[in-house]
């Protein structure tokens, strides 16, 4: 009972905070408490950050499920995305092939990277200390960016592909990519959640996650289960870059832009919970959006941070997080 | 033994190295001494990825204090070292009080250290943003060089180098034979049992943290009055943050001179890339450093020293 009391409480300040960051700004700077509420590109930059939204959703997924099933944070996740973004941009732009079969290609190297990262690397180390997992994938995460950085140029590269943006009403404009982003989001959620919860390979996955020593003995495979996690897994990371890569140019670096984000959703959701990852994400991509809007883009991401670290003092267990 | 290092190290500056050797060795004693000040807090098991807002804090205030309100460093740098200490005693506070431990930890100081990244980026008009800032020359007014803590000697520097960094290994010492050791020791073995067992131990970790920060915001003001040039992705943000802890890991976080090591190590290596294979590899330093951490991490969990250590006091017994 006294839990849904402050979930309750903490909701209606969310959104009484929501609305004071959306229009207290203009009615401050205005004067006009109807040019505020009326304000068309505020409307237009939240359906921006509703879709933004969905694109950090699809970015956090795969994270959120090894996050969730394996208990090791991929510092490295944000570059498996850059390095799959780097895939789609070659066999597009310089082999030349047509855009899906690259995406496809892409999202097959991703997979086949998460199983690699795991093999080579995670194995050894699930016992250990989380720091040491942490650290180990931090240590993947300067070689993939090093990589990238030898082998690709620190050039920024656009994959010249651009599927135009179209009016939802007179001067809101919406751009497809976002929108397919986010359709992607939902509908990967959906699939994922449906996967996990009526195949059977997902319910061994979730059983693992409970409870590892005891799983073993009743006959599931911890190591191969883990594997599989990590390659769909490293899979929805090349799905998220998919769409990334076409509304963001790709550089050896992108990853850090977006990488500690991907984290603080899984964490501001509960881990391993996908649903509250989804509304974390459009919490934070609010956040970016509507403080981009009225200050800085920088601002933006000042407040999500912030943000996070106050939802963790909170809510350490996450939006949706059962505390344990 | 550390005495004695530290004296050969002196007598080489008075012999006089040529500048670049020089240069290196300040830019990692330097860098050493922040390593230490992280590794304080590290080998208790509270992995920070927050020390870029601490390094970012102790050296944008400084300079910002000596830009635009004439505050010499002697003045600026305490201030800048109290700014830190109360960053780490907000962030601090809540983060032991409401028992957020392991990954949680990690994650909420690297929101911290992208708060601060961000922060100075989004003033850009005061800090100059991303393109960097660059603190007052001293002879534009005729400042004497002491009041202005710039100096021109590669010497001078070097000395002040060392001295902290001999503070830092002192204080690591200190610590380490303190009570709050053991008791951090305890709180990392087990906390609930540590507090049933009468350590406050939301006071000790913040005591740790505290010394940690402010170590780690006196080595971003030194590097920062030392190359006299600054931007958000040098001395603070997640890289940095993630600089640090590799390198103590890879030097060994359990040992004094670990950190020191770690130190050594990583810049050499990234600076003998760069001068034998030149810009045509950039990055190549970084993917053997992480591809190394990686097995040290799987092979070498103890780091380079701190395993050589353990395998020497393991043969004399």
């Amino acid at each position: 009972m006294g839990r849904l009391d402050t979930g309750r409480i903490l909701v209606t300040l969310a959104v009484i905070m929501f609305a004071c960051l959306a229009y207290v700004p203009t009615i401050l700077r205005e004067g006009d408490i109807v040019f505020a509420l009326t304000d068309v590109y505020l409307y237009e930059t939240m359906i921006n950050g509703l879709l933004l939204g969905g694109v950090l959703a699809l970015l956090s997924l795969g994270l959120n499920l090894i996050f969730g099933v394996i208990d090791v944070v991929w510092i490295c996740y944000a570059e498996v995305v850059m390095l799959g973004m780097y895939a789609i941009f070659y066999c597009h732009t310089v082999f030349g092939l047509p855009l899906i079969p690259s995406m496809m290609i892409g999202i097959a190297l991703t997979a086949v990277l998460g199983y690699a990262i795991h093999y080579l690397v995670i194995r050894h180390l699930v016992n250990a200390q989380p720091i040491n997992q942490l650290l180990a994938t931090g240590g993947l995460l300067f070689f993939f960016q090093s990589a990238a950085t030898l082998a690709f140029g620190i050039e920024f590269r656009n994959l010249g592909v651009s599927l135009g943006s179209f009016a939802l009403i007179q001067d809101i404009y919406v751009s497809w990519a976002r929108l397919a982003a986010f359709a992607t989001a939902a509908v990967c959620v959906f699939a994922l959640y449906l996967f996990l919860t009526r195949s059977y390979m997902g319910t061994a996955i979730r059983a693992i996650s409970q409870d590892r020593e005891i799983m073993t003995l009743m006959g599931v495979q911890q190591g191969r289960m883990y594997l599989m996690t990590s390659a769909i897994g490293g899979g929805l990371a090349g799905l998220a870059a998919c769409l990334l890569v076409l509304q963001y140019d790709v550089h050896p670096f992108v990853g850090l832009s977006f990488g500690p984000i991907a984290f603080m959703i899984c964490v501001l959701g509960g881990l391993g919970n996908m649903v509250g990852g989804f509304i974390a994400a459009f919490i934070f991509s609010e956040l970016i959006a509507l403080g981009g809007y009225h200050f800085d883009i920088e601002w933006g991401y000042v407040f999500a941070f912030v943000f996070f670290i106050v939802m963790m003092f909170v809510r350490p267990e996450g939006l949706l997080g059962k505390r344990s | 033994m550390a005495l004695v290092i530290a004296g050969v190290l002196v007598v080489a500056s008075v012999v006089g190295l040529p500048p670049y050797p020089l240069h290196i060795m300040i830019v990692i004693l330097f860098w050493a001494f922040t390593y230490t000040g992280w590794s304080l807090m590290g080998r208790f098991g509270l992995v920070s990825l927050g020390h870029g807002a601490f390094m970012g804090i102790g050296a944008y205030v400084t300079a910002l204090l000596w830009n635009y309100a004439g505050m010499t460093p002697w003045l600026g740098i305490p201030i800048a070292l109290a700014c830190a200490m109360l960053l780490a005693v907000v962030v601090g506070y809540p983060c032991f009080r409401f028992r957020i431990t392991g990954h949680y930890f990690a994650l909420v100081t690297l929101a911290l250290s992208e708060v601060v990244r961000q922060t100075i980026i989004a003033t850009r008009d005061h800090t100059g943003g991303s393109l960097g800032f660059t603190p007052t020359p001293k002879g534009n007014d005729g400042t004497p060089s002491i009041i202005a803590l710039q100096f021109d000697e590669k010497e001078t520097w070097f000395v002040i180098a060392v001295v902290v960094w001999l503070v830092g290994l002192a204080i690591w010492r200190l610590v380490d034979r303190s009570m709050i050791r053991y008791a951090l020791d305890a709180i990392s073995e087990d906390e609930d049992s540590a507090a049933a067992a009468g350590i406050n131990v939301t006071r000790e970790k913040l005591k740790i943290t505290m010394i940690s920060a402010v170590m780690t915001a006196l080595g971003g003001a030194l590097y920062m009055q030392y190359q006299l040039f600054i931007s958000p992705d040098t001395v603070s943000g997640i890289a940095i943050s993630l600089q640090i802890v590799f390198a103590v890991v890879t030097g060994g976080i359990f040992v004094q001179l670990g950190p020191t090591f770690g130190a050594v190590i990583t810049l050499l290596l990234a600076e003998i890339l760069r001068v034998q294979i030149g810009t045509d590899a950039v990055g190549l330093d970084n993917a053997i450093y992480g591809i190394a951490l990686v097995l040290f991490i799987i092979f070498l969990p103890k780091g380079i020293l701190g395993s050589l250590i353990g395998r020497f006091a393991a043969r004399r017994s």
